[in-house]
């Protein structure tokens, strides 16, 4: 079997005495799609942090495509990485914020390009044109000049979607995606969102939409209180649940 | 739909009187009128000397030396303080330490108190030399009044003031900016500098550009404090002339409407800058005077024409009601 994408043994984190991750135990192979569920500060997202070291781990292994995320391993001794070398593995990892956290002074061509030119150091003719085709590919092809506050909730969403696949990542994160998103908007995103794992991208959704965990997903992580309580198919977990925790979950969401 | 769509009536209602307010502007512009008519009327104010050394050459000079100053510490100044506002929020305790210290030390002594210090640095300190400190060789050393002329001295004066005061009007814009900002550049492999540069720091701008605009006006000001050390700038020049010819007041109001003068070209830039600034931030920037004076002429006495093409659609430039000028 190949190296999974995503790789978490015993992964802890603790903020002083507050511990929010307690053990997670968790594979995520290549090119597949997990969803994590479960109630509010139960370190869903703060997990989706630590897999692109914006938060760090306090225990544990966690290692993204084979390597550690944030140490270097030699002779039984972990170093910290570089500060070059962190950003250097974070522009392999997309990420996609419940906030969209779009930067509201450049335009939606400009948040694509932006990281590509400044980052990846691709010229700028050429990164306009890829960001042209993601914005068409996420339905915002009409979009180019407009600024974030021009743009509806969903829009936006899907041009930090875009913004996110520029840097052609091997891996994308999102964290509860269509959360802050007006209910008639979040069809358009999980749309752009279906079609990037039918593309084959392999991806880690937080998310509380039961039923595109269950029609995209193909595994569903039930997380509570710090771990990991129940995973398996979307489809068996949701109709099938074991752990009392997960039933009581899924009988007030679904 | 099978009903064609029917035109409401608009109201037509007469509007109430606020007899108030013309009694109040009646009162204002009469007071107004007093006092501008003394001004053309009392002999003391001398216009024609006034005007005679408007455009005198030691006054021009010292404008322009005025000029010279404010723009130099300013830029210093900004330079400055966004340096000592990124040192006050680092992580390393010494440089924020530091930071917090510079700040203390410069907010809390006069800035007069400050420029006679560099004035008189001499005298502080005989020389200024380049080598090994402690008591190790030197290499190269100037008598330090060679060093720091009066105009140099002025600039410290000035520039590592107003470093003080930009560096906490910085680290207040730094902070306005969601911390999302940095999380999401960061997730995009931006470095922390990079994501600083291009991310946080054109955000914080605008938050940081009004008392900007205050500290350069201040500045304008301020630089008639380095008269005290011997520097000939705007008013230094006017003190000059009217020390020979006893013409104080005249002279007093010709420096005067050059520093207003000066402060309306800086607070036309202001707006433009803030304009720039503040692309993105809302659905419309605010409108330009010109765009301004163009609106009002065009829809003091608008009434939108009951046309079919108009119908449904809102006609003409839409305006808040209370931007319509004039008293009712």
């Amino acid at each position: 079997m190949s190296v999974p994408m995503v790789l978490a043994e015993g992964v802890h984190k603790r903020y002083g005495r507050l511990d929010v991750l307690k053990g997670i135990d968790l594979e995520v192979q290549a090119g597949e799609v997990m969803c994590i569920i479960g109630p509010s500060g139960s370190g869903k997202s703060t997990f989706l942090f630590c897999i692109n070291h914006l938060e760090k781990i306090s225990a544990g292994r966690l290692s993204v495509d084979g390597e550690l995320v944030g140490y270097r391993e030699h002779k039984g001794r972990l170093y910290e990485l570089r500060d070059k070398e962190v950003t250097a593995k974070r522009q392999e990892i997309g990420m996609v914020f419940q906030h969209f956290n779009l930067f509201p002074h450049m335009t939606a061509l400009g948040n694509v390009i932006e990281a590509p030119t400044r980052v990846a150091g691709i010229s700028k003719t050429k990164a306009i044109a890829r960001g042209k085709e993601l914005l068409d590919r996420v339905g915002l092809g009409d979009k180019f000049g407009a600024y974030p506050a021009q743009l509806s909730g969903g829009q936006q969403q899907r041009v930090a979607i875009a913004r996110a696949l520029a840097m052609e990542p091997k891996l994308m994160l999102f964290d509860e995606p269509t959360s802050a998103l007006d209910p008639e908007l979040v069809g358009d995103v999980l749309d752009v969102m279906r079609e990037l794992a039918n593309s084959g991208m392999t991806m880690v959704v937080v998310t509380h939409e039961i039923s595109f965990a269950r029609e995209v997903g193909d595994s569903l992580v039930f997380m509570d209180g710090g771990v990991v309580v129940e995973s398996g198919k979307p489809r068996e977990v949701l109709a099938n649940p074991q752990h009392k925790r997960t039933q009581s979950f899924l009988s007030k969401v679904l | 739909m099978s009903q064609a769509p029917t035109d409401p009536e608009l109201i037509k209602a007469i509007p109430v009187r606020h007899p108030g307010r013309w009694v109040a502007t009646v009162v204002v512009l009469f007071l107004l009128a007093v006092l501008v008519h003394s001004f053309f009327t009392n002999p003391n104010f001398h216009w024609d000397v006034v005007f005679k050394y408007f455009v005198d050459g030691s006054v021009l000079e010292g404008l322009l030396h005025t000029i010279e100053l404010t723009i130099i510490s300013m830029v210093i100044g900004i330079i400055g303080g966004v340096i000592l506002a990124i040192m006050r929020l680092s992580a390393n305790p010494v440089l924020s330490s530091i930071s917090w210290l510079y700040i203390w030390f410069f907010r809390g002594t006069p800035l007069l108190v400050q420029l006679l210090f560099w004035g008189f640095i001499g005298a502080l300190y005989k020389n200024i030399s380049l080598g090994i400190p402690f008591g190790g060789p030197q290499f190269w050393s100037f008598q330090t009044q060679d060093l720091i002329s009066v105009f140099t001295a002025a600039i410290l004066g000035l520039a590592l003031n107003e470093a003080a005061y930009m560096a906490e009007i910085v680290r207040a814009g730094i902070s306005a900016v969601n911390e999302g900002q940095m999380r999401a550049a960061q997730s995009l492999g931006m470095s922390q500098f990079l994501a600083m540069r291009r991310i946080v720091l054109p955000q914080a701008m605008r938050v940081i550009i009004p008392p900007m605009g205050n500290e350069t006006i201040s500045m304008l000001k301020n630089t008639s404090l380095v008269s005290v050390i011997g520097f000939s700038d705007l008013l230094y020049a006017s003190q000059l002339i009217y020390s020979r010819t006893y013409q104080t007041i005249p002279l007093l109001i010709t420096a005067s409407l050059w520093y207003l003068i000066v402060t309306s070209i800086l607070t036309i830039g202001q707006f433009y800058v803030e304009r720039h600034f503040g692309r993105g931030s809302s659905r419309e920037l605010p409108p330009t005077p010109l765009q301004r004076i163009r609106r009002m002429l065009f829809t003091q006495h608008y009434v939108p024409p009951m046309t079919e093409a108009t119908q449904g659609v809102p006609a003409g430039p839409d305006i808040p009601s209370g931007e319509r000028g004039g008293i009712r």
